[in-house]
């Protein structure tokens, strides 16, 4: 068989599709963390990176559909192995099964994803595609502007995100998500090693560890946002 | 002391399979668990009724026959221990224990807790020997090897298949399985010529067969009787990745057993 073919018909090539997107989603998720971690600092920082970002629309363009085309990747497999896996036990245990040392997060990847991938569905409906009818604010972001300065003209998103972290709903829906990513990554950022055959011995542990610790930290930098919103700490 | 048995009853692949609760005759502690279920076949033969079939061999520990799930967790309540070591003295007087079969589709049910694992000696066929020319047995050190690798070929070659890892997986995977078979002639010289086409063989048949797919829970390596770790399952997966590499530019050895 063909190497391509059997990367996507095979157990162990889909996971290898799984973890290569899995690593890659990773490293969008902590540039995308650093990059609005920016809304703290004086509200021209985050509105020049902004503007940064669409200097080059047809470069944002092969960005986008490439993070596209990677999480379609990370969907379709981990539905076809899941369908697999579900397939391959189709009797359950009389006296169930313990977790024989898994973790709460590895049991559940399937799950958690399902409702990450609804938040990402609802929050580039939120901020990027900035549909006015699912933000609860009442407000159509895609008119918020810069009025006046040396940014007179350009997209005003510090605004957008406060108006938008405003509302309690959409910040509790952001938070819950954020949770179930950091619960999500703190297997995925680790397992992902495996699944690419690298992780082994005494590097299995410490990347187990540092993964936990990322994930930690990941969650405290996006929930820092909409808690500093809410406590007008940002405004 | 006495311990009442809830245990799964099948007459055969595809009857209706129950639970059914024996209470067993006084016991000695020091008998093992599959003693234990002879002493109460005995007693069930003597009723007139069909003994509790289950599947046994060498009772050390050493041939990976024996193969129930006692209170949900493959081969009983201890670490690195087969069913077949497992004794009356580790549970309470009194209690009921539950006894039922492997629980996977590439594993059906024989009768009662016996399962056909077949499927795990046609995933050998296909790669877990090495082929060498037959003749007088080769002068022992003749092919030098690193005492690391000898080592960790040894930790590998441990396995009994027994099939308590994808009992134990939630997704049925038989990853540790092949995995331990892959690794432990990978890391032989002897293994080396067939190394990348084995790891395609097999993994093709392991998923011919319908086992599921690793989620890395590690719950394979928490019940395996000889301790084969996760560590073989990321050895695989990088001999497959080779494996997929060498295929890519054409080099012969992996070609050959692609598997179709």
């Amino acid at each position: 068989m063909k190497p391509l073919q059997l990367l996507f018909q095979s157990s162990i090539g889909k996971k290898m599709i799984m973890g290569a997107t899995g690593a890659a989603m990773f490293l969008f998720v902590i540039g995308h963390l650093v990059g609005n971690l920016q809304v703290f600092l004086p509200k021209e920082h985050i509105n020049a990176y902004a503007h940064l970002l669409h200097a080059s629309e047809g470069l944002l363009w092969i960005i986008r559909l490439s993070l596209v085309g990677i999480v379609g990747l990370h969907v379709w497999s981990a539905v076809t192995l899941n369908a697999q896996n579900n397939s391959a036990r189709p009797s359950t245990y009389g006296a169930g099964t313990g977790p024989f040392g898994a973790s709460w997060a590895s049991q559940y990847m399937f799950m958690t994803g399902l409702v990450i991938a609804a938040f990402v569905v609802y929050h580039l409906l939120h901020y990027t595609v900035q549909l006015s009818a699912i933000n609860f604010a009442g407000k159509d972001f895609s008119t918020l502007t810069v009025v006046g300065g040396p940014q007179n003209g350009w997209k005003d998103v510090h605004q957008m995100l406060v108006i938008g972290f405003g509302s309690p709903i959409v910040s509790l829906f952001y938070l819950v998500a954020i949770g179930l990513l950091c619960i999500h990554l703190s297997h995925g950022a680790s397992a992902m090693f495996q699944s690419l055959g690298i992780a082994e011995g005494a590097w299995r542990t410490r990347l187990e560890a540092l993964a936990k610790c990322v994930s930690i930290g990941i969650f405290l930098g996006y929930a820092s946002i909409p808690i500093a919103i809410f406590l007008r700490i940002v405004s | 002391m006495r311990v009442n048995l809830k245990v799964w009853r099948q007459p055969g692949p595809h009857a209706r399979g129950e639970f059914k609760t024996y209470a067993t005759p006084d016991l000695n502690p020091d008998m093992s668990f599959l003693e234990m279920l002879d002493v109460v076949n005995d007693e069930l033969t003597l009723k007139g009724e069909e003994p509790i079939a289950f599947a046994h061999d060498c009772r050390e520990g050493i041939c990976g026959t024996c193969s129930l799930v006692i209170n949900g967790k493959p081969h009983g309540p201890h670490r690195a221990v087969a069913s077949c070591q497992t004794y009356v003295r580790s549970f309470k007087d009194g209690e009921t224990i539950t006894i039922e079969p492997f629980r996977a589709k590439p594993f059906p049910v024989i009768r009662d807790l016996v399962t056909d694992r077949t499927a795990f000696d046609r995933i050998m066929s296909v790669g877990g020997y090495v082929s060498v020319r037959t003749g007088a047995a080769p002068d022992a050190n003749s092919i030098p090897i690193s005492k690391i690798d000898s080592d960790r070929a040894m930790d590998a070659a441990q396995c009994i298949g027994c099939g308590a890892c994808v009992a134990a997986c939630k997704n049925a995977s038989a990853m540790l399985f092949v995995s331990a078979k892959v690794g432990h002639l990978g890391l032989l010289p002897q293994g080396q010529p067939e190394r990348y086409r084995r790891v395609l063989a097999m993994v093709n048949a392991m998923d011919d067969e319908g086992f599921g797919n690793c989620t890395v829970t590690g719950s394979c390596a928490a019940v395996c009787p000889k301790e084969i770790n996760l560590d073989f399952i990321t050895r695989m997966n990088r001999d497959y990745l080779v494996a997929l590499v060498q295929e890519g530019v054409g080099r012969k050895g992996a070609k050959e057993g692609a598997g179709g």
